[in-house]
Formats: C-alpha cells, structure tokens, sequence
C-alpha cells in the first residue's frame, strides 16, 4: 500500500487442529518503528512472527512485509528480516566466530571476514571469539543472537521476547541499542512481558487467545480503556482488595508493590464501591498504567472465552 | 538456477557442519571404532543350503551319456542350467559377472571316452567367493556321478559300472579357492558398516537441529532443501572413506584377504554407495520427528539389509521374493562390487550395472527426502 508501511499484513489466521491461535489479525508497522508485541503465554504472539517471515504457513490472510506478499513472497522476505527466536537458536557447538561466519556465508554477505570481525568488536567480544556459543551466559548468548540477526543488515527485525532471563543492566544497553537502530531506519516488531519495555516502543499491540485487542501509542491504549484507577495505601491492603473484589463498579484491585490500585470501567460506580473505605486508607485517583489495563483486558477477554 | 541452490549457502552448511563433527569426539570415535569392533565379532560365517544356483553349461559332446549325466546334476537340485556357453572364454566371462555360480564343461568326446573307459574328465568351475553358497552343490557331485550312470551301464555296457569311477571328476574353485569365509565376510562387512553407520548419522541431522531448536532458525535464513540436505552429507562422505580404508587395511593386515582388483575402482564404487546411504538417512531424517524415531528408522533399512543382502546367507539360498528385495537395496549390489573387485579383479564394466542400480537408489532417496523435507515448521 505505502511505502512507508513494513509490516501491512490483514486477517492473518492460524489454525492448529481445531483451536484458533491467531485469529484474523490486522497489523500495521511504519518503517523506522518500534512496535512492541504484548499479551500473555500462548496469546499467539511467537505464532504470528512465524507467519510473516515465512516459517509457519497462514491460513488466511493477506498483506505485505517490506512490500513483499507475506504469503508467496517469503523467500524475498527472509532475505531482508532478521528473527531472534525466543529461545537460543545458533550452534552451541559452535565458537561465536564459527556462528557468526555461518550467517554470514547463508546470506552470502561480501566481504564477510571484515563483517564477522566488526560484528564481533561492536559486540565487545574480541579476543573471546573462539568460545563456544554454549558456555556464554544468557546476557552474551543474547548479544550474540541480535548480531547475528544483524548481520545480513535486514530492514526488519522480528524479537521473540529478546530480553528474558536478562539482567537490567543488559535490558537497557539492549534497548538503547534497538532505538539507535531504529534511528537508522530499522524496524522492530518486538515481544515482551516487561511493562517498562512496553512503554519504551513507539506503538504497541496487546493480543490475547489470538486476538488483537488494542493497539496504538501507549497513550492511545490506556485511553481507550476508559479505565479509572485510585492508589490506595494502608495497612491489611489484601485484606481490602478481598472485600473490594466482587463488588459492582469493581473490576480489579491488584497489588503494586506497598499499593493497590482498584479500577474499573464506571467512575462514578466505582467511587460508590470504594465510599466505605474511603477514611480507613489513603486514596489517590490516578492515571491507569499500562499494566492496569493489560489486566484489566486479559480479564476481560478471560470472561468472553468462558461465557462463549 | 541462483534462485534454487547457492554455492555459498551450500558451502555455509558443509563447514559448520564438518566443526559440529570435530566437536562431536564421541561420535567421531564410535564411527570410526564400529567398523574394528564388528570386524572382530563377525569371525564366524553363517552357513546353509542353498538350492538352484544357477550354472552355465558348455557342452562339446552331445552323446547320451553327457545329455544323462546332466540331467541327473539338474534333479539334484542345487543347478539350474540357465545359459548354455560356446567357449571357455564366455564361460570365464558369466561365471565373473555373477551371472552364474558354476560352469560345467563336458568334454569333447565325452561319450566315446566314457564307453571306452578312458575316464573322460567332467570339469567343474565353481565361483567360491562364497563358499556357504557352493559347497554343498559341490559335495553333491562325487556320489551323483556314480549313481547317475547306474541305469546307462547295463547289458553290453555293464563292464563300465564295475569300475569305480568311470568319470573323473574336476572342481575349480575360483577366486577364493581355499573356501575361506573370512575372505567373503571381510569385504561384505565394508558394505554393512557403511550401510549402518552412514544412514544412523545422517537419519539423525535434521531432528537434531530440530530437537536443538536451531532448525527454526536455519529455516528463517533463506536456505533451500537441496543446500541443506546436500551440505549435510558431503562431510560424512569423508568419514565413510576412514571406514572403507581401515577395512581395507584390516582386511589385508588382519585377515590376509586377497586384492585382486583395482583399489581404485572400489573407492568410485564406494563413492556412490556412500552416497545412497547417506541420502536413505537425510530421507529418515525427514520423515522423523525426533531423534529416536530417526534411529529406529534406520535400523528399520538396516536389518532387511544385513539379512537380504547376501551377507548373512547366500543371495541364491533365499526364496525369490526376498531376493527381489534384496536387489533394491544398495547393499546387496555393493556387496557383489566389492567381492567382484577384491576376490575376481573385476574391472569397471563388470560392476558398471550394480553401480547404477545403487546410484539409482540414491537419486531416488534423495528425491523423496527434498520432497520431504519442509520449509516451513508447520
């Protein structure tokens, strides 16, 4: 459609068996992006980053990746992506140069010994570059994996949960790393479980049972929540969010560190729920969270799935 | 063509997948220490009674003697007369081929020596490269011939059935005239090792990266199926030709085997049987979801091999539908390349049809394992 778009994919479907993973799935990703990927296990997430470079099969759907057709194209397409799966996936037998010379002789890159080695020194990994892919430990392994995914220079990147079981420090080098690349005309399409990396993408799109459910700039998906959140601080607080469950107005009082925060969809209802605790505790009317309204759609597409 | 198959991609595979073998000691070791220890443990032949073995005649008499005596050695048995010979130089020829088991020559004159008393000689050639397969349609012989003619002398000829033997009989047993086993067995083995170590290791190279997760992303770079299953069994071509030479110098050294033929010719040979082996394994490989499938899978071609081939029990001793089987697979015509080459000095155009049949085979496989193979992980 444009040129400006990377991913323009509509109605992706995926059907294992008889359950739906991913149900018809509209997505759209500007180029320079960083679009974060968001919902819980088996939301079908890893599914869908399957389906558009090309290792899974849809079984609906139509579209464009890099202005590739994402069903017939996608040798074009594996070409031009890099995809960092969710779990390791180069040679652990391998040395960090040996997986890295494996790359890029697949992509048949020119010049390939001075690419290994610059990838290597931008890595921080000269002088290390004959150890095994498997004795490095997750941060580096992930490090490792994101160069790799770099080095055929791919126009889009597909990140399967890229920073799990990575230290903080790690995290944030890593992101900063991905904003400057994107910078440079990169485009993400990103899955993650952190709130904290969420809130780092441009825009974002948070599926449950294979169905999108919001998607937009952070701001966008709060908003179109309508939720109203008060923060409560006190002593016995679990005590209160038991009391608090169940009650008209009240669609969720979750704990957040020495808080709660209490929400729900009707403001008026729910500052009648919350009236007779209103002297026993501090309350404060706050702006929702993203992870406010995470919870508050994956318990809400919980009591679709149940009803239907 | 670009588009289907990179040189570079190709290239990609066979180095990594040459470090992973380096990397892998254990199974290094086991590959080259399988042959040497199935060596040892097959000193022993297996013996039984194979009937009808095909035999070529050439007869320079016609007398009714000659036409008797043949008959009988027929109703024995263990020859069928399947071709008849009009020199000694074609009957060398079937006889190296394979195509026959024995050559029986009747003499010229043979029925007026024999009423003469002359003791005319019944020559029999023997292809011994096995002895199981000969040496019970060779033992038969001596009391047949005394039998045989018992009917003929009688009336004005019953002086002849006084004499012991009116006939004399000869039996050359060529290309492994002492009847040693070993000397069978040894080159067999060749055929049965590769056959067992090549399939097992490629039937397991594709659900090992599966099994490992790295099939996902070897699938997300743009690789095609002829790169990947191709680059997969080049390397181990080279671990096969460690086992062919360690057999071969453990089969001189050990077992004093002879070496008639050109070592030369049996490595094109083993080149191509290496090959099906290893496309036979990337095929499992394929049709596997996991790696003990892919083992049970090649034991599944490797038992039917072991057994039909020829190398337990003779090929001829079995009934035919076995030996239809038998000639599907690489190993029984292997198996005839190497005792022809080593045992007979057979050249490139005596084995040229066994070698493609396996070559054959090998496309074959190799077809069904593209076709196979998926690019997707669906």
């Amino acid at each position: 459609m444009s040129e400006e778009l990377a991913i323009d994919v509509k109605g992706m479907t995926k059907i294992f068996g008889t359950r739906t993973v991913v149900n018809k799935i509209d997505l759209q990703v500007r180029t320079g992006e960083i679009y974060g990927f968001l919902g819980p296990n088996g939301s079908g997430k890893t599914t869908f980053i399957r389906m558009l470079c090309g290792l899974l099969k849809a079984d609906e759907g139509s579209g464009t990746c890099l202005g590739f057709d994402v069903i017939k194209q996608s040798e074009e397409i594996k070409k031009q992506v890099g995809y960092m799966t969710q779990r390791f996936s180069f040679y652990e037998d391998l040395s960090i140069r040996e997986n890295l010379d494996f790359v890029a002789r697949m992509y048949g890159i020119k010049n390939r010994e001075k690419t290994v080695s610059g990838s290597i020194k931008r890595l921080g990994l000269s002088g290390r570059e004959q150890q095994l892919a498997g004795q490095l430990s997750g941060g580096w392994k992930q490090r490792l994996a994101l160069a790799a995914c770099l080095i055929h220079e791919p126009k889009l990147l597909l990140l399967d949960e890229p920073t799990a079981g990575v230290d903080p420090k790690a995290r944030r080098d890593f992101w900063e790393q991905i904003h400057q690349l994107a910078a440079e005309g990169l485009t993400f399409l990103i899955t993650t479980h952190y709130m904290d990396e969420a809130e780092r993408c441009h825009r974002l799109a948070y599926l449950a049972y294979g169905n999108l459910l919001t998607h937009g700039t952070v701001q966008e998906v709060i908003d179109s929540a309508h939720l109203t959140t008060w923060s409560v601080k006190g002593n016995e607080l679990l005590k209160l969010a038991g009391e608090l469950r169940g009650k008209p107005g009240v669609h969720q009082a979750v704990a957040f560190g020495t808080s709660l925060h209490v929400s729900g969809g009707d403001a008026a209802a729910l500052k009648q729920a919350i009236s007779p605790f209103r002297n026993d505790y501090e309350w404060t009317l706050i702006r929702p969270g993203l992870e406010d309204v995470f919870i508050h759609l994956m318990d809400q597409t919980k009591d679709n799935f149940a009803a239907a | 063509m670009k588009r289907y198959f990179s040189i570079t991609r190709f290239l990609a595979i066979i180095i990594k997948e040459f470090i992973q073998m380096r990397r892998d000691r254990v199974t290094f070791g086991m590959m080259v220490g399988i042959p040497l220890l199935q060596l040892m443990l097959f000193g022993f032949a297996i013996n039984s009674d194979p009937k009808h073995l095909p035999a070529a005649v050439l007869m320079n008499d016609n007398g009714p003697q000659a036409r008797t005596l043949l008959s009988a050695i027929r109703n024995s048995g263990y020859y069928e007369f399947v071709r008849q010979v009009k020199s000694e130089d074609e009957a060398r020829e079937v006889l190296e081929h394979g195509e026959v088991q024995f050559v029986i020559t009747i003499p010229q004159d043979f029925s007026r020596d024999l009423l003469r008393g002359d003791k005319p000689t019944l020559l029999i050639e023997a292809d011994a490269t096995d002895p199981a397969a000969t040496s019970n349609a060779i033992n038969i012989l001596r009391p047949l011939l005394t039998t045989a003619l018992q009917n003929d002398f009688k009336g004005p000829l019953a002086y002849l059935a006084q004499s012991e033997a009116p006939i004399d009989l000869r039996i050359h047993a060529l290309y492994n005239p002492e009847a040693i086993t070993q000397y069978n067995i040894v080159p067999g083995l060749m055929g049965v090792v590769l056959t067992m170590t090549m399939v097992m290791i490629t039937a397991l190279a594709i659900t090992r990266e599966r099994e490992r997760g790295t099939m996902e992303n070897l699938l997300s770079m743009p690789t095609r199926p002829f790169e990947v299953l191709l680059g997969k069994i080049i390397p181990y071509m080279f671990v096969g030709y460690i086992q062919v030479v360690l057999i071969l110098i453990a089969a001189h050294f050990l077992f004093h085997v002879p070496m008639v033929g050109n070592l030369g010719l049996l490595f094109v040979a083993a080149f191509v049987f290496i090959a099906a082996n290893l496309a036979v394994g990337i095929t499992f490989s394929t049709l596997a979801t996991n790696q003990l499938q892919a083992v049970q899978g090649s034991f599944f071609f490797f038992l039917p091999s072991l057994l039909l081939s020829g190398f337990m029990f003779p090929f001829r001793g079995m009934p035919q539908w076995a030996q239809a089987i038998g000639e599907v697979l690489p190993l029984t015509h292997f198996l005839r390349i190497v005792r022809g080459v080593l045992l007979k000095g057979n050249d490139f155009a005596d084995i040229s049809l066994q070698l493609w049949q396996i070559g054959l085979f090998a496309i074959v496989a190799l077809f069904i394992g593209v076709f196979r193979y998926r690019q997707t992980l669906d």
